[in-house]
């Protein structure tokens, strides 16, 4: 696999599989290929790169540019190669003088309406019109320029990432294939007929006005600079490319970084990424330019108090700082009185170190992620029922599904290229369930209906599920075999006569999920009976206070209906960030060592104590919101926080405030200034995805390789941070790469014993367990049995969240992300993506607006018993009545101000998507926006006075 | 730590493994719980209530567990 090309080979057609091959002879060559692959891709595999335009090998053939005719002993005319199948026995020729003449000719056509201006386009040297005219060797141009032509078209130059210049456009209809093929998304257009015949983003629209969700693909599928990224435009044609690993979603798309020196020119997605086959998102493939942005803090800096100016120093002089700080806390309040938390951004390297070092080098377990707002039910859910906290499957493995049941997630939003081939999938026929409170885009979309949109009332997931199953049961869906086989049967009977009860039916429970129990019987018998039955899920199961509950009753449907452990099935929770995934597996937890290893466990802690050469606690750490409560108590006193903004993505913002308040001493490693390194008292300055070594893991449990593209701008990577910060403390860490760091977790973790940095550079990605019984990585999990051994039930009794709607709160909110911004914005919002999204906006339902007198646009209070935040409105019928909805991308929106600390009763992962609350129009900003303008500013003075620039 | 908070949390646990039929493992299961996932700060604090204390903010299952049970203690 060559890792470093700019230009891959395009094959103009997909790759076909099948079990029966054909051998032809193209060119006087035998070629064997699979049966249903085109010519031309035949020819290409063979060597013989037959000349078109119309066509690429990540679009279905089209046969329009009539570039790729050959002759085929036998028959009579030209076929076009790309729509023409290999057949067994065929003699094909691919060049002749008169396939020459009829090639030279459509070229000439082509460019009597093409500007020729190649040495001043931004597509030279990356051209294949230009290679065709070389191909084909045109020499002239019979018809001249001075007919009929489009060379004066206006450009489109809407989008802030690609222009659209309409005078190079060659009708290809590439773009047009490649936005409702790859994207889904059905928003380009060929407008107009004939010679008039233009491509167009809706009803002659601009992009930003149109469909257009900017990921790209049309970008890409462009064999000119028609439709060309604008950094190239400015930069020029890069000269080098690595490959690496997005650090958005938890989709973990593989891309290539094209640079000339250590200036990234573009990021295209790899063609060989097994996580995203050559697609891309708006943020992924565009929104990098936070990386370089000016905000970037380079400079490590102290200060005692955080009323202080912060004063830039010298690494040394950083580090020493925070490891005396460390020690004279655990001098004066005990060994427990500090932590740190991991971050799902970082990488398995860094977030393995971070935890390493609060085990071994702080000697107690106080040490927590992200993902304990996100997916820690996750966690408890699936290792409970199945014995290990991972998804079941790949990603192409919804290829095969029949019914695809999504419940609490919005992929087309959220994980935008996974969402892509989940269309996809429907497009071809599959069966769609959405279980939401909202209209989420996949529900309507273009050649996509849900069969079933249960839109369940906030908090109720457990009561619609456990119905769900009641149908399953007393219709007798049950598939009785693979329980008998493969699940424990006490269990099982017990679950059984639990969900088998009146209570549970769909007629009972309609009154707290507010869906008719019809519905819930046509889906419940859907998955039960409809084929290959996956369910994919995100926050909206995980983020309630039965979040666990709610995994668990995902789990056992699952089983019940035995769809697990084979293609096109399975348990698929969406992973939020790049890493959630890693920093889980890595033992970032309070209670779990790296591979789910529970800290009691004996024998397993005296495989790390002997490894790191120390004696580790063996109680269970604090989670993160329990180290805001030790903190308030005066038992948790620093904290060292890598990569992660708890004041912004936490619940009850005035509670983490007053908890990061009451601490003497907190660390922040990170790329800017955000929120939380405003309550700091060290600044030591982080690295971006682009800048360091290492890998991410994706949902599918796939590792994939992280690879420098530039030096760490502010000298060290994140890695190496953590190891100075280690060696200040005692404990001794003389890694000289992250690959030294990945050999030893595979040493010490048997679910990733085989797991090296070769392994991954040979096949491109590998997906855990990869150990002596799956040397190559494991696709499917619990194939022929659960990782705990048999699966095991569990009873899900519905109990309402504390979280009640009354008379002076009615409403209850709800919180999620948007496609363009991502998370609390860090990255995003220092990127044009903020043109799609500059701002956090509440949902409210007409009716609901109407009853309180609230326009589209006014502003209005949001307030909840935790707080109040003041938002504008958007007034849509994408949601229910008496639920509202907003983002969390900015952090004077305040989102999380008015969330509360209600949390998950196994793992504390906050209830985000329930909170009671009004909604009354106002006409200033809350009391609580008010102060943070004031902090905040105060802020960003004493970051001035360390001679930085803005935060 | 905030008592309140803990048993409120203990509860939660509780609403939890109260379902399930057979007692003996429900019990036993809010107990484990509570040893397996709680720091033991928050046990201890949670040990310091059931001492001094009348147990009174404790549904009765986890109260059952906690009484049974003194591997969850620090």
């Amino acid at each position: 696999m060559d890792l470093n090309t700019i230009h891959d080979t395009d094959f103009g057609t997909p790759a076909r599989v099948s079990e029966r091959m054909v051998t032809l002879e193209i060119d006087g060559q035998q070629v064997t290929v699979p049966e249903g692959t085109s010519l031309m891709r035949a020819a290409a595999e063979a060597g013989t790169m037959v000349p078109k335009l119309c066509a690429t090998d990540s679009l279905e053939p089209f046969g329009s540019c009539r570039l790729c005719l050959v002759e085929i002993e036998g028959r009579r005319g030209f076929p076009a190669s790309c729509t023409t199948p290999a057949e067994a026995g065929m003699v094909v020729r691919t060049q002749s003088d008169k396939l020459q003449s009829l090639r030279k000719g459509v070229m000439e056509l082509y460019i009597s309406d093409h500007p020729l201006d190649c040495l001043t386009c931004s597509a030279n040297g990356d051209c294949e019109l230009q290679d065709m005219a070389g191909v084909t060797g045109l020499r002239e141009v019979r018809y001249g320029l001075a007919g009929e032509n489009h060379l004066d078209s206006p450009k489109d130059e809407s989008n802030p990432y690609f222009s659209y210049d309409p005078s190079k456009c060659i009708v290809c209809n590439r773009c047009v294939r490649a936005c409702e093929e790859t994207q889904g998304t059905f928003a380009l257009t060929i407008s107009g007929r004939g010679f008039d015949s233009r491509v167009s983003p809706g009803q002659s629209e601009a992009f930003m006005e149109s469909e257009c969700v900017s990921c790209g693909a049309c970008v890409d599928a462009c064999p000119t600079a028609t439709l060309q990224e604008k950094s190239v435009i400015q930069f020029g044609q890069p000269e080098h490319s690595k490959i690496t690993t997005c650090a958005y979603c938890g989709v973990g798309c593989g891309f290539k970084a094209e640079m000339k020196g250590n200036q990234v020119v573009r990021m295209t997605p790899w063609k060989d990424g097994k996580a995203n086959e050559g697609h891309a998102c708006v943020k992924g493939r565009f929104a990098w330019g936070y990386a370089t942005h000016p905000d970037r803090i380079t400079k490590p800096m102290i200060r005692s108090k955080i009323t202080d100016p912060w004063r830039e120093v010298s690494w040394e002089e950083a580090i020493a700082y925070a490891a005396s700080e460390f020690k004279r806390l655990q001098a004066k309040y005990g060994k427990d009185s500090i932590g740190g938390i991991t971050s799902s951004r970082c990488t398995n390297e860094e977030t393995y170190l971070v935890q390493k070092l609060i085990r071994a080098g702080f000697g107690n377990n106080n040490v927590d992620t992200c993902a304990r707002v996100c997916h820690s039910p996750t966690g408890y859910g699936l290792g409970q029922t199945y014995g290990t906290s991972a998804g079941t499957q790949t990603f192409k493995s919804i290829e095969h599904s029949d019914v695809i049941l999504v419940i609490g997630a919005n992929p087309t939003d959220a994980h935008p290229v996974f969402g892509s081939r989940m269309k996809k999938r429907l497009r071809e026929g599959a069966k769609l369930i959405v279980i939401d409170p909202r209209k989420i885009d996949l529900i309507n979309s273009p050649h996509i209906k849900a069969d079933y949109h249960l839109p369940l009332k906030p908090g109720t997931n457990v009561a619609m599920i456990t119905a769900l199953a009641h149908v399953i049961v007393t219709e007798g869906l049950l598939a009785d075999d693979f329980i008998a086989e493969r699940c424990e049967e006490k269990s099982f009977h017990d679950w059984k006569d639990f969900v088998a009860k009146p209570e549970n039916s769909p007629e009972a429970t309609a009154e707290i999920t507010g869906v008719p129990a019809e519905q819930v019987r046509g889906a419940a018998r859907l998955y039960a009976t409809g084929g290959n039955a996956a369910i994919y899920y995100g926050l909206g199961v995980t983020e309630h206070s039965q979040g666990s509950t709610m995994v668990i009753g995902i789990a056992n449907l699952a089983m019940a209906t035995g769809n697990i452990g084979r293609e096109g099935v399975g348990v698929n929770p969406l992973r939020g960030q790049n890493n959630v995934q890693g920093s889980c597996d890595m033992g970032s937890f309070p209670h779990e060592l790296p591979g789910y290893r529970h800290i009691s466990d004996t024998t397993t802690r005296q495989l790390f104590e002997q490894a790191w050469g120390v004696e580790l606690d063996p109680e269970p750490g604090l989670r993160i919101p329990n180290m805001f409560d030790a903190a308030l108590a005066g038992s948790f006193m620093g904290l060292y926080c890598e990569g992660e903004d708890i004041v912004q993505s936490d619940p009850n913002t005035q509670h983490v405030t007053a908890a990061l308040s009451a601490m003497e001493c907190i660390v922040v490693q990170d790329i800017f200034l955000n929120e939380t390194a405003k309550y700091a008292h060290v600044f030591l300055p982080g690295s971006s995805f682009l800048e360091k070594d290492g890998t991410f893991t994706n949902a599918e449990r796939r590792i994939s390789r992280v690879r420098q593209v530039m030096k760490p701008l502010a000298k060290y990577a994140d890695w190496e941070v953590t190891q100075l910060l280690a060696n200040a403390l005692g404990l001794k860490m003389d890694y000289t790469h992250p690959s030294q760091i990945m050999d030893e977790i595979a040493r010490l973790t048997p679910s990733f014993a085989g797991v090296s940095y070769e392994k991954i550079d040979k096949h491109g990605s590998v997906q855990w367990p990869c150990n002596d019984d799956a040397p190559d990585g494991t696709q499917t999990m619990h194939i022929d049995g659960f990782v705990r051994g048999k699966g095991k039930f569990f009873v899900t009794q519905y109990i309402a969240s504390d979280e009640k709607v009354n008379r002076r709160f009615p409403l209850i909110l709800t919180t999620g992300r948007i496609l363009s911004q991502y998370n609390v914005g860090a990255q995003t919002r220092r990127t044009a993506n903020s043109m799609w999204h500059p701002e956090d906006v509440l949902e409210i339902h007409p009716h609901d607006a109407e009853e309180r007198g609230i326009k589209d646009g006014d502003s209005v209070a949001v307030t909840s018993r935790a707080g109040e935040t003041v938002l504008h409105a958007k007034v849509s019928e994408r949601m229910q009545p008496g639920v509202v909805y907003t983002t969390f991308h900015f952090p004077e929106s305040g989102a999380n101000v008015i969330t509360t600390d209600n949390s998950d009763w196994a793992t504390n992962c906050p209830e985000y998507k329930v909170t009671a609350v009004q909604v009354l129009p106002v006409t200033q900003p809350s009391e609580w926006q008010q102060s943070y303008q004031r902090f905040n500013q105060t802020q960003l003075e004493l970051l001035e006075q360390a001679g930085e620039g803005k935060a | 730590m905030d008592t309140h908070h803990l048993t409120r949390m203990a509860n939660q646990i509780g609403s939890f493994f109260e379902a399930m039929p057979d007692r003996q493992e429900a019990l036993a299961g809010i107990s484990q719980h509570i040893k397996r996932f709680w720091e033991p700060r928050m046990r201890r604090e949670l040990q310091q209530y059931l001492q001094h204390g009348d147990g009174a903010e404790l549904s009765g299952i986890v109260l059952e567990a906690l009484q049974a049970d003194d591997d969850w203690k620090v």
